[in-house]
């Protein structure tokens, strides 16, 4: 009976050993078939001629990744610009000023946004915000006709998809400001406003840096929203209200027609393989700063 | 003074003090009562905490001194649930019914040493000057004055004046506590409150507060919640014996721990209870 107990304990561990390498194996695994995927294009055009060239042209075996690489860092710095001061705010007002009754409202319409398909997001944006830049906003800005489907569409969106998670982060990362040290602001004398930006943000900082890298690496690989809403068109946008054109659309919008193309195949699978190390980069980055914090 | 005058080349000088105190405004409650969630922990208290004294509040666990401290300053405000009821006078000041904005002045006037030292994330120099700072006083000579003023005040000045600019949290325990008295009179209260603030120290470092306090109350109110008799017994002036939330018996140290005239604070004092 003992040996039978001890024999399932044994099992059962071994197991669960082998479900977990093979999920972290599975992350290997991905990354090491993206590069091998992508290796055609690269024997033949230098990954630098490919990052730098404008030309989008795969018939003509031309494949310049650099608007694509301009869309997506637009489209994710227009979304950090916005939702980081609302996000801060929004979590300092939760921590800080408000009462535990609204945060008890509050923080589960938090999750439930954050758990939201980002394609209510995308369709949000094309009847909401498209509409809203192409009929109000940019035409008190430029003077040439802009459909809506622009940097900015896509920025807003991404940035009010980011929102919840940037906000529930910098909740709980000014939660871990110790109690002691708000009595001590007040004692001496401190408003709340005083204490939120010399106490509580002074002593987040590596933590709100650390979530800012996580949400950059969140908005990096966001994809049908942005798709949605961008305009999908290869430029490197000059202005808020130009169209754009995302890595990761780019490989949703192509995949599947490139048969006939040769180097077509590798050209998607390099820009998979470079939003996959630079999203790994980002959260590393952010998960040492947290162990740093947490420490 | 040279523009950029080395930190630790200032001197110790006397100079106008940016607040008016006359240092006399008499702390005291009237029918002080406090539940937290319904639970009673202070019940009908009507103290005064005299002028230029320490005061010490003793009494059993959870008994409620920390809590009678907390309300001094409103800080207890940060705790759920919390409903008070009479009143806590500052001079003319009524802290019970007080609003936001006139805290921040009575939190001032009422300094805080924690149980437990915490400096703010920030230099040496940033955690002196920022009472001063939030308060309004901008000019950099004025803050260095402060600055060294109160770190000689309390015999810190020659211990960190090379390093005013490293964070605060790489001073020893005892150092920091002696800083967070600093960044307490920096803003020159008139009472100060101390809520067991040696007991997280070695005994070391527990007698240089402790020296402190005694050499301070030429110049300030000190009220201090200890769990230690003998700390009590050694540096009290007048003693507040707390009991479920009620006061017992209060009086000079000598009257309380010489001639109790309670019987529950004979069996306190002499150890049937603690």
């Amino acid at each position: 009976m003992l040996s039978w107990r001890l024999a399932k304990e044994k099992v059962m561990s071994g197991v669960m050993f082998f479900i977990t390498c093979a999920s972290l194996l599975l992350v290997v695994a991905m990354g090491i078939g993206l590069c091998l995927r992508s290796s055609p294009i690269l024997s033949e055009i230098s990954l630098w001629d490919i990052l730098s060239a404008n030309e989008w042209k795969p018939a003509k075996n031309q494949f310049g990744f650099f608007p694509f690489i301009m869309g997506t860092v637009c489209v994710t710095g227009i979304s950090i610009v916005l939702a980081l001061p609302v996000s801060l705010f929004t979590a300092l007002f939760l921590t800080e000023y408000s009462h535990s009754q609204v945060r008890k409202f509050v923080y589960p319409v938090l999750d439930i946004l954050a758990a939201l398909p980002s394609v209510i997001y995308g369709v949000w944006g094309t009847l909401i915000v498209v509409p809203w830049i192409s009929g109000w906003l940019a035409p008190r800005f430029v003077s040439e006709y802009t459909s809506g489907y622009t940097v900015l569409a896509a920025g807003t969106v991404l940035a009010i998809m980011i929102l919840p998670l940037l906000v529930s982060m910098f909740v709980e990362i000014f939660s871990t400001v110790p109690g002691e040290m708000r009595e001590a602001a007040y004692a001496l004398g401190s408003t709340r406003w005083q204490l939120s930006r010399r106490v509580v943000m002074k002593k987040s900082l590596p933590g709100i840096f650390a979530t800012v890298v996580l949400a950059v690496s969140r908005a990096l690989g966001e994809t049908i929203a942005v798709l949605m809403v961008c305009g999908n068109l290869p430029q490197v946008p000059r202005s808020l209200f130009d169209a754009c054109y995302p890595l990761p659309a780019l490989i949703a919008n192509n995949y599947g027609e490139m048969m006939s193309m040769p180097l077509y195949e590798a050209a998607l699978m390099l820009a998979a393989a470079i939003l996959f190390i630079v999203v790994l980069l980002f959260n590393l980055l952010s998960r040492i700063i947290l162990k740093r914090v947490e420490d | 003074m040279p523009l950029f005058q080395k930190l630790s080349d200032l001197k110790n000088e006397d100079f106008a003090s940016p607040w008016a105190n006359d240092g006399k405004s008499r702390l005291y409650t009237e029918n002080l009562s406090l539940s937290i969630h319904g639970n009673r922990i202070l019940k009908n208290i009507s103290v005064e905490l005299p002028c230029n004294k320490i005061t010490c509040i003793v009494g059993p666990s959870g008994c409620g001194k920390s809590t009678l401290l907390k309300t001094f300053n409103r800080l207890i405000d940060m705790t759920e649930g919390v409903k008070i009821s009479g009143n806590v006078f500052l001079g003319n000041e009524n802290i019970v019914k007080a609003g936001f904005d006139d805290l921040t002045e009575i939190r001032r006037r009422i300094g805080l040493v924690p149980q437990r030292p915490c400096p703010l994330p920030m230099s040496i120099y940033g955690n002196i000057a920022y009472g001063c700072k939030i308060h309004g006083v901008r000019k950099r000579r004025e803050l260095n004055r402060i600055v060294v003023k109160y770190l000689n005040e309390v015999g810190l000045w020659n211990e960190v004046k090379n390093r005013l600019r490293s964070p605060a949290v790489g001073l020893s325990i005892g150092q920091q506590q002696r800083l967070c008295l600093a960044r307490s009179l920096a803003v020159e209260p008139e009472y100060i409150l101390a809520d067991e603030a040696t007991s997280a120290l070695d005994p070391q470092s527990s007698k240089i507060v402790e020296d402190l306090f005694v050499r301070l109350k030429e110049k300030y109110s000190i009220v201090m919640v200890t769990h230690t008799l003998h700390q009590a017994m050694r540096i009290a002036d007048y003693v507040i014996f707390i009991y479920m939330g009620e006061i017992i018996e209060t009086g000079t140290a000598d009257e309380v721990f010489h001639h109790p005239k309670h019987e529950l604070t004979k069996n306190y004092l002499s150890g049937v209870f603690s």
